[in-house]
């Protein structure tokens, strides 16, 4: 079983929206891997040292990543576990990162 | 952020006359409208905005519950109201269950992040059960307007 984690910043004008929360389900269901998100807070935003991490919700389920309210700027730390979490992490940060295809803030 | 800050409870629909998706977005916005929540003059470019959004990808993320939503130059503050559906509407929803609740959201274009701060504290309280069955069995404006106001004291 194989974890893997990245840290990323939300790019886009209107954050993690529920547009943006769907097409972050249907990539992350083409993985095996669970995958957990949680907004990550601190000095500068950087997760580590000093940051928190804050609730974790299920990246597959689209009315718990509501609960992440993650606005322009916001940074989320994506964890997934199972057999292709290296794949996965990497696919869902740069979704993420190129800010779901939208405008950007 | 309280659910009672932005839902405009003499607007809530106990019984929701449209029985299709469109139909019942329609009969939200008017209603806002109706409340003076929203102006009159944009009923209709508000109605059509949310119903190309729903197009584009439905909000019925399961359990019988649907957020239809729009962003849109054209309203002024924050509002929702909430439409019940004894008999269920079909929103397309992703588990293809009939949906009974309905939040309609209307936002400012200029505020994303207040949608956002609005949709946690609507899903948060969506997620659990027993509130989704009370809005449910809510069958008056006053039932339902008690739920809102114990929701947001336990919030």
């Amino acid at each position: 079983m194989t974890r893997a984690v990245r840290t990323v910043t939300i790019v886009n004008r209107e954050g993690l929206h529920a547009r943006p929360v769907m097409k972050f389900i249907d990539l992350a269901g083409t993985f095996a891997s669970t995958v957990r998100l949680s907004k990550v807070t601190g000095p500068q935003r950087h997760p580590q040292p000093g940051g928190t991490a804050g609730e974790v919700v299920d990246g597959k389920s689209p009315m718990e990543m509501l609960l992440l309210e993650a606005p322009l700027g916001s940074c989320l730390q994506i964890v997934a576990e199972g057999a292709d979490a290296e794949q996965a992490v990497e696919a869902l940060a740069k979704l993420i990162g190129e800010g779901f295809g939208e405008e950007l803030g | 952020m309280r659910l009672a800050d932005f839902i405009v409870i003499p607007s809530v629909i106990p019984e929701l006359k449209a029985t299709d998706r469109n139909g019942v977005i329609r009969e939200l916005v008017q209603t806002l409208a109706d409340h003076s929540a929203l102006p009159q003059e944009a009923v209709e470019t508000v109605a059509r905005s949310a119903i190309t959004r729903e197009n584009q990808g439905s909000t019925g993320f399961g359990k019988g519950v649907a957020v239809p939503h729009v962003k849109h130059a054209s309203i002024p503050k924050m509002v929702a109201t909430i439409g019940r559906s004894s008999a269920g509407v079909d929103f397309a929803a992703l588990d293809r269950a009939p949906v009974y609740t309905v939040v309609l959201l209307l936002s400012p274009a200029s505020d994303p992040d207040g949608h956002l701060g609005a949709m946690e504290r609507i899903f948060r309280h969506l997620q659990r059960d027993n509130f989704r069955r009370f809005l449910r069995q809510a069958d008056t404006r006053e039932m339902i307007q008690e739920l809102i106001l114990e929701a947001d004291e336990m919030a």
